[in-house]
């Protein structure tokens, strides 16, 4: 990556990390991989029976909680990824380097398990690498900019990934079997790969930010053209800015919520200092958020239904409510903000309440004219959307577990970016033997290096 | 066109920002200069085919429906089944009117059906006869299902059907989303082929010079096939010369930028609403969502303009001696 390629690391002895923190299979894994396994049958169910024997759809219901759920949903939920690296890395902000990896690999994991779900759903989903051909596109359409702007992003974040794979593997390449012969070529490729990345990981930050940008607003702009159909409190020309402010609003808490997960299922201190720090946000993306969503209501004359209170706005009050105000009083009360407890439950309310949000636009508030028609997703639909949930869970673990992702887990310690040379390890749990080499000595003040994470409770 | 005003502004825009030589700001133009042309290429397609109603040819055609005709035969359903290879019994099975105790949309293997209201006159009697709707898809002039279309197997043909191409799709029934009518029909019970299915206004009949099946079989000349304009002049006309047997309206005029099937009607169109005419505005769906669309995109302004503030950020936050 630099000039530091070669000096030796500095082996820690402190060794913490037990064997029951890198297990794989807890209680609670062993659960989640049941989830996951139901989920891949009912999958395979739906590719070999099709749409009609695996779905509840119908032709007033053409989208169903695939789209809902694991699309919609899924995209905004791994605003994470954007979010944080647009601090970290646009911003400068070198303290919030730890969430940055486990923020990339939920976008990762999010997006492709939302290419999944697209693929799922899709009737012919044989063709659809039309999409990738120009002769096919046709660029009036929403969808198609959503759809390319995913593939594009997609590609994007598994480069953006790519470092820790790096950082783990070179000099460290040791293919089973006969493959061995491969472990030089191997070798090579991850360092010109480390090298080349670490040139031009700016751009591919900058470009995968860009793109988020335009699908998530887009993938608003999407149920604009349903007009008649979704409920006037949601639609609205607004959506695209809606749905923007709303991933950007969701992207902290959703690092902040799994976080606290994920440290607690390792058995680490975790990262409550940071994540207070970064709940400070909080407020202001949903602040923004809300004003736009209230004047738009405003503007559009809608603000005197919510006295009627019917189904409609009762769905966008518990919405708004839990999803945006208690979490605006829980972000912007210092001394709830500083405890983990409340940092969960604020994080998981923004989490839930953008979740209701997508699914309102997408199902609760879209009525078909088809009077008297109803969907209720089948059981196998929610237990392709349940696994595919879970197979994001164990994916994360097991990658979490192999690359270098959380800092606190990482058995061979080594910054993670070249920005974060400049920073100290305090507490490294360990460092392999043979560990990729890299500088650890501290070259900012001291002042600064209560900032980094897991130092102490 | 768009495309070439577009690529001569990305050097500019990023030469607005000023930001210091280095090797970041080399890669980000270039990085901007490939993202920039991928979505300017994208966009500048669009700049074609916005204007959905440009593409329309003079002489398109479309249906006249005199609502205050339709005696409910179901003929057309019949005929209709029959030029689209549907299953459909004897053409005397029509006359089953118990067909009309609910009310039906198309399904994937009729794409046309009548409806019936109960005749809404304050005390009706049951001599009565409730009015009779067809109802199929409505071809508009600028149709949100063509727009709504990401690999263009939905076309508007500048002679008025829409028609769709089983062979471009891939099944993400956005297309259905986006009708303002609810009139596409997914075969959700083919395993792996599943298709949109619908009415193409017969475009395989009149393309030999044959009338629409439905229009052909009509025994009261409720359904008459023509060019959109004289039938929009003829529906004037009629309801010139009967104002007091038509509403001072036809349907698809204007509903959802305008359609090319036409109604009349006795009675007002709010009462219509059920059975399957919903109220639209005059603007399509898809202009307001190509509007939003364009607005953002026009010459990539939306993701140049991220690109910009993005790289301003960059290097107005960043620490001395480190790049």
């Amino acid at each position: 990556m630099s000039a530091s390629f070669h000096i030796p690391a500095i082996n820690h002895s402190t060794h913490t990390a037990t064997d029951s923190r890198r297990r794989f299979f807890t209680p609670g894994m062993l659960v989640v991989t049941a989830i996951a396994a139901v989920g891949v049958g009912a999958w395979l169910f739906r590719m070999l029976f099709g749409l009609g024997a695996a779905t509840n759809l119908t032709n007033a219901y053409p989208w169903g909680i695939w789209i809902g759920i694991d699309v919609a949903t899924g995209v905004a939920l791994a605003a994470g990824g954007f979010t944080t690296a647009f601090l970290a890395h646009i911003l400068h902000r070198e303290r919030y380097h730890p969430l940055v990896r486990p923020a990339l690999l939920t976008a990762m994991l999010g997006y492709t398990f939302v290419a999944l779900g697209v693929a799922t759903d899709l009737g012919r989903f044989w063709a659809m690498w039309h999409v990738m051909l120009p002769p096919f596109w046709q660029p009036n359409s929403v969808l198609f900019e959503v759809a390319i702007c995913v593939m594009c992003y997609l590609s994007v974040l598994y480069i953006e990934f790519l470092p820790a794979a790096c950082e783990r593997f070179i000099g460290r390449v040791n293919l089973p079997g006969r493959l061995a012969v491969l472990n030089h070529p191997v070798d090579r490729a991850l360092r010109i790969a480390d090298k080349t990345l670490g040139r031009f990981m700016t751009i591919f930050i900058m470009a995968g930010i860009m793109l988020s940008c335009m699908h998530q607003s887009s993938l608003g702009t999407l149920m604009v053209i349903t007009y008649g159909k979704l409920d006037a409190l949601w639609h609205t020309p607004a959506l695209p800015l809606l749905f923007l402010l709303s991933a950007f609003a969701v992207g902290y808490p959703m690092v902040i919520f799994e976080s606290i997960i994920a440290h607690r299922s390792f058995g680490l201190p975790g990262e409550r200092s940071l994540l207070a720090e970064l709940g400070r946000f909080i407020p202001f993306t949903l602040g923004l958020y809300l004003s736009v969503k209230v004047a738009d209501l405003a503007l559009r004359g809608q603000l005197p239904r919510l006295l009627v209170g019917d189904y409609y706005t009762q769905m966008l009050t518990i919405e708004v409510c839990f999803g945006v105000l208690i979490p605006i009083l829980i972000f912007s009360n210092r001394h709830l903000r500083e405890q983990t407890r409340w940092q969960f439950i604020g994080a998981a309310l923004v989490v839930l309440g953008v979740a209701f949000n997508r699914l309102n636009v997408f199902l609760f508030a879209y009525s078909p004219l088809e009077r008297g028609a109803t969907y209720r997703p089948s059981a196998i639909e929610i237990a392709v959307t349940l696994g595919a949930i879970a197979l994001t869970v164990v994916i994360y673990r097991a990658i979490a577990l192999i690359l270098p992702v959380i800092e606190q887990l990482d058995e061979h310690h080594t910054p993670h970016s070249r920005h974060d040379q400049r920073f100290p390890v305090v507490a490294p749990l360990s460092s392999h033997p043979i560990s990729h080499p890299r500088p650890v000595t501290p070259t900012v003040p001291a002042a600064e290096s209560n900032t980094v994470v897991g130092v102490k409770e | 066109m768009n495309a070439r005003t577009s690529s001569q502004r990305t050097p500019k825009s990023g030469s607005d920002a000023h930001p210091p030589i280095d090797t970041s700001r080399r890669g980000f133009l270039k990085a901007g200069a490939v993202l920039t042309a991928l979505t300017v290429g994208g966009k500048s397609l669009a700049s074609d085919g916005a204007d959905g109603a440009s593409k329309l040819s003079q002489g398109r055609m479309g249906v006249l429906v005199d609502l205050t005709r339709c005696v409910g035969c179901r003929r057309c359903e019949w005929a209709c089944n029959d030029a689209n290879d549907n299953p459909h019994g004897k053409l005397e099975e029509c006359d089953d009117q118990s067909v009309f105790a609910s009310l039906r949309r198309p399904r994937t293997d009729q794409f046309c059906v009548v409806n019936a209201t109960r005749n809404p006159k304050a005390d009706p009697s049951p001599t009565d006869p409730p009015i009779f709707t067809k109802i199929q898809c409505m071809h508009c002039e600028y149709p949100p299902c063509v727009s709504a279309c990401l690999v263009g197997a939905m076309q508007k043909s500048p002679d008025g059907p829409v028609t769709y191409d089983a062979s471009k799709c891939i099944g993400c029934r956005y297309c259905m989303m986006a009708c303002p009518f609810e009139r596409l029909t997914y075969e959700y019970d083919r395993r792996f082929t599943p298709r949109i299915r619908k009415c193409e206004l017969c475009s395989h009949r009149t393309h030999d010079g044959k009338l629409p099946a439905c229009v052909e079989i009509c025994p009261v000349e409720a359904l008459q096939y023509g060019k959109r304009e004289d039938l929009l002049r003829v529906a004037h006309e009629r309801i010139a010369a009967h104002p007091d047997k038509y509403v001072d309206h036809v349907y698809g005029e204007s509903e959802g930028g305008g359609t090319s099937w036409l109604y009349l009607s006795a009675r007002p169109f709010e009462q219509l609403v059920d059975v399957g005419l919903p109220r639209l505005p005059d603007k399509s769906p898809a202009e307001r969502t190509e509007h939003i669309q364009h607005a953002i995109f026009k010459g990539a302004a939306g993701p140049l303009g991220i690109a910009a503030i993005l790289t301003t950020l960059h290097f107005l936050t960043r620490k001395g001696g480190h790049a």
